[in-house]
């Protein structure tokens, strides 16, 4: 009988007084909201359209990038930050300097994002089915090589972003609320979203692309913007992970496509796809399990991961809000049922 | 990068290094894209797990290195337990998803490549690793060109391989019923095939042509546990160009992106080799749906 309106206060307060309760672990819980940010972005396309994207990373490294390259660019000559000597000066930005270099690196690298994602989507949008998901795998990984070459943003040895102009502590708190706001916003956003026309319009892409096309929706301009809408907040998310790392490199930071790259996948299935709520669940109990037992595996972390992968796909596919909603459907109707009923919720499988 | 170009041009030499080169690698890569397009084909299922299935059989000849023994001696026994392993992971996972949307049997043989190429990991480390054949390396062109014995013998490998496999494709009573399960199985299972069998063992038969391959590239290329992907991909650009069931396609595509790597890594740089085979892969899904487009009648 837990109402969403309860979910959303619980949330909220654990979001806002989080830094403080649990001072220890600010960037595991900052981690946590960019977890359920690229979650709930991934099932856009995933869950409430139906176009299985392998490659969404690419928007979080390339906000990673674009922000990088602003943040310098206001200040100094990149290709000089970016060579052996310009190592000192990292260091170098005044509080002024690195506040607007922030916001104007965020802004650009979600508008960059945007464009990006209108370009690819003329390419990768004429793929169906798994054919979209190697090509936006490929895509992926192409841009980590690709970047990686490219000596103008440091190449593969990566770039030392400015330092926050402050003590550590309140960077790890300033990033915090940066996160869960990002977060957040992300979630209003994609729940208006999928309460309107074009929620309705992208669930029917999903359920009959050719019979959504026969009843006047414009398919390519709907699919295109949900592309869009998730590189808006992965773009977002990329510059502020970058910043909280302070150092970004293409392949392990920037493009790990088989790390954040498949969990945010991992995650929206564990939780139950084509959901508001599934994928958030799905965040939470993976990135609680993994950074409790990340560190006891001792190696073993990885093919835990993948035998996760295999089990939640092969034999637990609904994924946890589903699996509930099969079992309880009376108390389900009960719990999320503003969400459930107001016409943006049907069954993910396909 | 202009610099290179004209290197090619006034040392044409060079091409024929970077056309044979790039001729033994792409035989092998020809085996496991037709290894890949057999399960494509007859049981419509993507597997990514592709290039971790040759990485592992590629082990199996560093391990005969290890044991004092000649790596072609791998060849067997790799061929041997890869089928068995091909054999287990149809039955505990493959199986189960083949019903399925074709998003699930790629994201869980996903998960299977990630469990291979960790499990790789842990057992050999992650360094680059290469099975020592100890054969002659030939110069020809007044020492501009060399050639190995071991590619040479590698490709007539390959070929005799891919020869056998042909025939027992043609000729055998298990061949005849995977090609009949991949015409129609339904009309197959009335007509008395077992199609679970069939489905168990091509996608065995694939992991064995797989692993014979990986045995190929340990001794003539390096193996390492997360050279897997770009394998995978290649099959990928391999399928996707030729087409399925269309083995002088798989056999050119393959020779051809093999020829084409080599001439991007020598142009190009090094740190392009991998990026040109995931361009590729990007290029050829653009060149097929542009292909496609032309026969779409756009209503809006």
């Amino acid at each position: 009988m837990i109402k969403e309106k309860y979910l959303h206060a619980g949330l909220l307060v654990f979001g806002v007084l989080a830094p403080f309760l649990f001072p220890n672990y600010t960037v595991q819980i900052s981690l946590l909201w960019i977890m359920i940010l690229f979650a709930l972005t991934w099932d856009t396309l995933g869950g409430q359209m139906g176009y299985n994207s392998l490659g969404n990373i690419v928007f979080f490294g390339v906000g990673m990038y674009i922000s990088a390259i602003v943040q310098i660019g206001v200040v100094y000559d990149v290709a000089l930050y970016t060579s052996p000597d310009g190592a000192a000066l990292t260091g170098n930005f005044a509080p002024a300097q690195y506040y607007t270099g922030l916001a104007l690196g965020i802004l650009a690298a979600a508008v960059g994002c945007v464009i990006l994602a209108v370009l690819f989507s003329q390419v990768f949008f004429g793929l169906r089915g798994p054919y979209f998901a190697i090509g936006t795998l490929g895509l992926a990984l192409a841009a980590g090589e690709l970047v990686g070459a490219w000596d103008y943003v440091g190449g593969g040895g990566g770039i030392a972003l400015p330092v926050f102009p402050s003590d550590p502590k309140s960077q790890g708190i300033f990033f915090y609320y940066l996160c869960l706001v990002s977060a957040l916003a992300t979630y209003v956003f994609l729940r208006w979203l999928y309460n309107t026309r074009f929620g309705l319009a992208i669930n029917a892409i999903r359920d009959d692309e050719e019979k959504a096309e026969a009843m006047g929706i414009h398919t390519k301009r709907h699919k295109t913007a949900a592309w869009c809408t998730s590189a808006f907040f992965l773009g977002i998310s990329g510059a502020l992970f970058g910043n909280m790392t302070g150092f970004i490199e293409p392949l392990e930071v920037a493009f790990p496509t088989i790390t954040f790259g498949i969990f945010m996948v991992a995650m929206a299935l564990l939780g139950g796809k084509g959901t508001l709520w599934g994928p958030i669940l799905g965040a939470i109990v993976f990135h609680l399990i993994k950074e409790v037992t990340w560190t006891y595996l001792l190696g073993w972390q990885w093919i835990a991961l993948g035998t996760l992968i295999i089990i939640n796909v092969v034999y637990f596919q609904q994924g946890i809000l589903g699996w509930a909603r099969d079992k309880w459907p009376d108390l389900f109707g009960l719990t999320v049922d503003e969400a459930m009923s107001s016409g943006s919720e049907k069954r993910g499988s396909s | 990068m202009w610099d290179n170009i004209m290197v090619l041009a006034a040392a044409p030499v060079f091409n024929v290094q970077l056309i044979l080169d790039g001729l033994f690698i792409g035989a092998i890569f020809a085996l496991a894209g037709y290894g890949l397009a057999l399960v494509w084909g007859v049981m419509n299922v993507k597997n990514l797990a592709q290039g971790e299935l040759v990485i592992m059989g590629g082990y199996f000849a560093y391990v005969m290195t290890q044991l004092g023994l000649h790596p072609l001696l791998a060849l067997i026994p790799a061929f041997a337990i890869m089928f068995g392993f091909g054999w287990l992971v149809y039955k505990i996972i493959i199986s189960k998803v083949i019903e399925r949307d074709l998003f699930t049997s790629l994201l869980a043989t996903f998960g299977l490549a990630l469990v291979i190429q960790q499990g790789l990991n842990l057992a050999f480390g992650p360094e680059v690793q290469t099975a020592q054949s100890g054969m002659e390396i030939r110069s020809i062109f007044g020492g501009n060109v060399t050639v190995a014995d071991i590619r040479v013998l590698s490709l007539i490998l390959c070929a005799i391989l891919a020869g056998l496999v042909v025939l027992f494709m043609k000729h055998s009573r298990m061949g005849q019923a995977i090609r009949a399960t991949s015409q129609d199985p339904r009309a197959a299972r009335v007509m008395g095939i077992d199609t679970e069998k069939v489905y168990a063992f091509t996608f065995a038969l694939n992991a064995a042509i797989c692993g014979a391959a990986g045995v190929l590239i340990s001794m003539i290329w390096v193996i390492q546990p997360f050279y897997g992907v770009p394998h995978s991909i290649r099959a990928f650009v391999v399928v996707t160009a030729a087409g399925l069931g269309n083995l002088p396609g798989v056999i050119i595509a393959a020779l051809g992106l093999g020829v084409a790597e080599q001439y991007s890594g020598f142009v190009l740089g090094a740190e392009f080799q991998q990026a040109t085979v995931v361009m590729l892969l990007i290029f050829v899904l653009m060149w097929r749906q542009f292909q496609m487009s032309k026969n779409r009648q756009v209503v809006q």
